[in-house]
């Protein structure tokens, strides 16, 4: 093809040789990237593809509304709760069931702690692995290296003697020859940057930060019931508060709060003298490298979370901001309607599902999950092994959704383009503190390193957010309100015939929305729109490009057979394919594979 | 000090055969009462976050359908050094990161357990989403129960049978799953030729 202009501000030249990867993820894998680099190895065209069919929808048909929760959690292998949380919010939307104030706080928490946890997990075993070099962690010096960290932080593991035991144990371990996650790395490539010491910090902090999720799970154990897989309940949290209760069995009582508390204490500790410092220190080295954007400069999505006030989604009270932004006017935030059938719209066009007209958008409460694999003319390979796709038809397992006809970003970075855009003190500060300290423009945010920064910062923001939330469960049930849970409408003798509900959370990685149509007592339709579906998105009948091929755009890669820089801004998305499509490959791809053509 | 055991079910129920160390996991938890140091858990697909609970166990059995090859729904046993190439099967797994690699990391933090033991079943199929375990794997479900009653009371700990079958309504529970399912004609069950059996190509 000549070069194509898209409506969202993108020259796509397909002319140049074709990299392929896949899969491109280290967690419910399952994605797969094809770009066509010119002869300067810079990225011309992107093209990004869900492998697994989506077929949540269709399971939940005809069950019992109230159980869709516990179904949900189960589509992905990362955000369980936050699924549960969403599915629990659409079926009180459209029944009318308004929770406890207790309930919300807990919710909060919970939401809180997933939030924290995440991101936490995510920069340091999903992500660093992009920026620090574990190889060249072995040629580091352990003085020199306690040194630099103690230069960037009071956190008191910092000895040389520490350090020199990490780097015992991680040479032990590469030495027996089984790498395991760090078997597929691209190690010694020039688009690694940071100095030994550096690297054994980071590598020092990756092993403390899988320490400390043992404490932090604690919390959704408390206030689930159990973890993994916390329980939700319709119309508020499904544990019961007896402040006075010694050891009661499954009841929450001052110890399990105050556990709670010093869980919470631990967890800005480590945030603020662990994360941080290392992603400022990580970025000090890569603040040249601001490729990745893609389409966080012009088009972010958030719906906002977090109520201060229970049951009230009112923009105002939410603490996780709510709004649109469109062609890069920071100036002007849209609200978001989620039951409008003109706003949030998927297309079908580029993928493998059918519609009755493509031409158009379904509204997801009209959504339709109708599998339909056709690969067009131009695919090189077979139905079951494909060496190309072809993206002038349809060739992914995701849909396309718009809002109002624009491609959107969502994740973290939109979430903070948003509220930096309202003025949100909360969040505005610490990001022109961040980029003061690293002598960068706000441009800079746009960016893949931006994406990877904003996630830190909200860690932040919501270990504090936790604290407020703690505190105030604790002041509400001293002052005597004890109730956890409305079950008034739990019957389904008192619902209407028919009823439609939209709830929505913002999941680590994004805007999560799921819609539901009760007919009977039944589930008639349930649609779930998550994050990687905005993110990863293919095409759509505009030819807008989605966020995860926009962000790989104009990248210049150093060597095509290790794409490093692909997979760093990809994973910058922190994408979870799981339950954004369906079914597994068929001979697992344990190992990411580079095909140069 | 008797040994921390941990009983980890690992799948995902929602893919058929997939679910079979969850549903080992769930009939232990409903049907059965152990020492208060041995822990019965639901892992799902948690791969990371199951870190916490692996590296304070000290002998770990695992129940988690794995593809090594062998007849559809046979039942295999591994102990230690043995175990880590089952769960590196590389064929169908929707656990997010290998459960190899959570040994692995274990292995690099210094703790974790001394002792593996891994239950597993050859699945017939894991293609079938939103359905069930199929008859022949789910006839394997008591065996692979009883094989770890054994393996707990080799070390001592054996769990009992509970009087009253302390049996909740779970909307995860195998039956009311099963019972619940929208027929094919409701709910499209198809998807990628490259992952359909050959009939439905």
């Amino acid at each position: 093809m000549t070069a194509i202009q898209t409506p969202n501000g993108f020259t796509l030249n397909d002319a140049g040789k074709r990299i392929v990867v896949d899969p491109v993820t280290r967690i419910e894998g399952h994605m797969r990237c094809e770009v066509n680099v010119d002869d300067d190895n810079i990225i011309r065209n992107a093209v990004s593809s869900g492998t697994m069919w989506r077929g949540l929808e269709v399971i939940l048909k005809g069950r019992d509304p109230r159980d869709a929760w516990a179904f949900t959690e189960r589509i992905c292998g990362v955000c369980t709760g936050t699924h549960a949380l969403t599915s629990v919010r659409a079926v009180e939307d459209a029944l009318g069931i308004a929770i406890p104030e207790n309930a919300n706080s807990i919710r909060n928490i919970m939401q809180l702690t997933l939030q924290a946890h995440d991101h936490l997990v995510h920069f340091y075993h999903l992500h660093a692995l992009d920026w620090v070099d574990v190889v060249s962690a072995l040629k580091a010096d352990p003085k020199a290296t306690s040194e630099l960290a103690q230069r960037i932080s009071p956190w008191p593991k910092s000895s040389p003697g520490y350090f020199h035991d990490i780097a015992s144990r991680l040479k032990k371990f590469v030495e027996s020859g089984q790498l395991g996650p760090f078997g597929n790395g691209y190690w010694g490539n020039p688009a690694y940057r940071l100095p030994p010491e550096a690297n054994l910090m980071a590598v020092a902090h990756y092993l403390e930060a899988l320490d400390f999720q043992k404490e932090i799970v604690k919390i959704h154990t408390v206030y689930g019931g159990k973890n993994p897989h916390p329980n939700w309940l319709v119309g508020g949290v499904p544990c019961a508060i007896n402040v006075d209760g010694v050891g009661a069995v499954g009841a929450v009582n001052m110890e399990r709060l105050n556990l709670v508390s010093s869980i919470i204490d631990q967890t800005i500790e480590f945030i603020e003298q662990v994360y941080l410092p290392d992603l400022q220190a990580i970025a000090g080295f890569y603040k040249d490298w601001l490729y990745g954007g893609g389409l966080s400069a012009t088009n972010v999505l958030s719906y906002g979370d977090i109520p201060e006030k229970a049951n009230d989604r009112s923009v105002n009270n939410l603490l996780l901001p709510h709004g649109a932004i469109i062609n890069g006017n920071l100036k002007e935030v849209h609200e978001v309607d989620l039951k409008d059938p003109e706003q949030i719209q998927e297309f079908v066009t580029h993928s493998w599902y059918k519609y009755d007209d493509e031409g158009r958008g379904l509204h997801p409460f009209d959504g339709v999950t109708q599998p339909n694999f056709a690969l067009g003319r131009n695919t090189k390979g077979t139905r079951t092994h494909i060496e190309n796709l072809d993206e002038s038809a349809k060739y992914s397992w995701i849909k396309a959704p718009r809002w109002r006809g624009h491609a959107m970003e969502v994740g973290p970075l939109a979430r903070y383009i948003v509220g930096y855009a309202k003025g949100i003190p909360e969040i505005k500060e610490p990001v022109d503190k961040l980029l003061t300290d690293l002598g960068l423009p706000l441009t800079a945010l746009f960016s893949t390193l931006g994406r990877t920064a904003a996630r830190g910062l909200e860690a932040q923001y919501c270990a504090h957010l936790m604290r407020h939330f703690q505190d105030k469960l604790v002041s509400n049930i001293k002052a005597g309100d004890l109730a956890t849970a409305n079950t008034a409408k739990w019957e389904p003798d008192t619902w209407p015939k028919e009823a439609m509900g939209a709830g929505t959370t913002e999941a680590p990685r994004g805007a999560l929305g799921h819609w539901i149509k009760i007919k009977d007592g039944k589930i008639d339709n349930y649609q779930c729109i998550v994050p990687t579906t905005w993110n990863g998105s293919p095409r759509d009948p505009k030819g807008n490009i989605g966020a995860f091929e926009a962000s790989l755009m104009n990248t210049k890669v150093e060597n095509p057979d290790q794409p490093l820089e692909i997979l760093r801004t990809l994973h910058s998305f922190d994408p979870c394919l799981a339950c954004s499509t369906h079914v597994m490959d068929k001979d697992g791809r344990e190992v990411t594979r580079v095909k140069v053509r | 000090m008797p040994p921390r055991v941990l009983i980890l079910g690992i799948g995902n129920l929602l893919w058929a055969d997939e679910g079979f160390g969850v549903r080992v996991a769930q009939a232990l938890q409903r049907d059965y009462v152990f020492p208060e140091n041995v822990t019965v858990m639901d892992g799902g697909t948690q791969g990371l976050a199951l870190i916490p609970y692996v590296q304070e166990s000290d002998v770990l059995i695992i129940a988690d359908a794995v593809d090594f090859g062998l007849a559809p729904a046979s039942l295999v046993e591994a102990r230690d050094e043995d175990v880590p190439a089952y769960l590196h099967s590389g064929k169908t797994s929707l656990h997010q990161v290998s459960f190899q690699e959570v040994l692995a990391l274990c292995k690099l933090m210094g703790q974790g357990p001394e002792r593996l033991h891994l239950v597993g079943v050859q699945p017939v199929d894991m293609k079938d989403y939103g359905g069930s375990l199929t008859p022949a794997v789910k006839a394997q479900l008591e065996p692979a129960i009883a094989r770890i009653l054994a393996v707990c009371a080799e070390l001592g700990l054996a769990g009992w049978r509970r009087p009253d079958g302390n049996c909740t309504a779970d909307a995860l529970d195998m039956t009311q799953y099963e019972r619940q399912r929208p027929s094919a004609e409701e709910a499209c069950r198809i998807g990628d030729a490259r992952f359909l059996p050959g009939d439905l190509r």
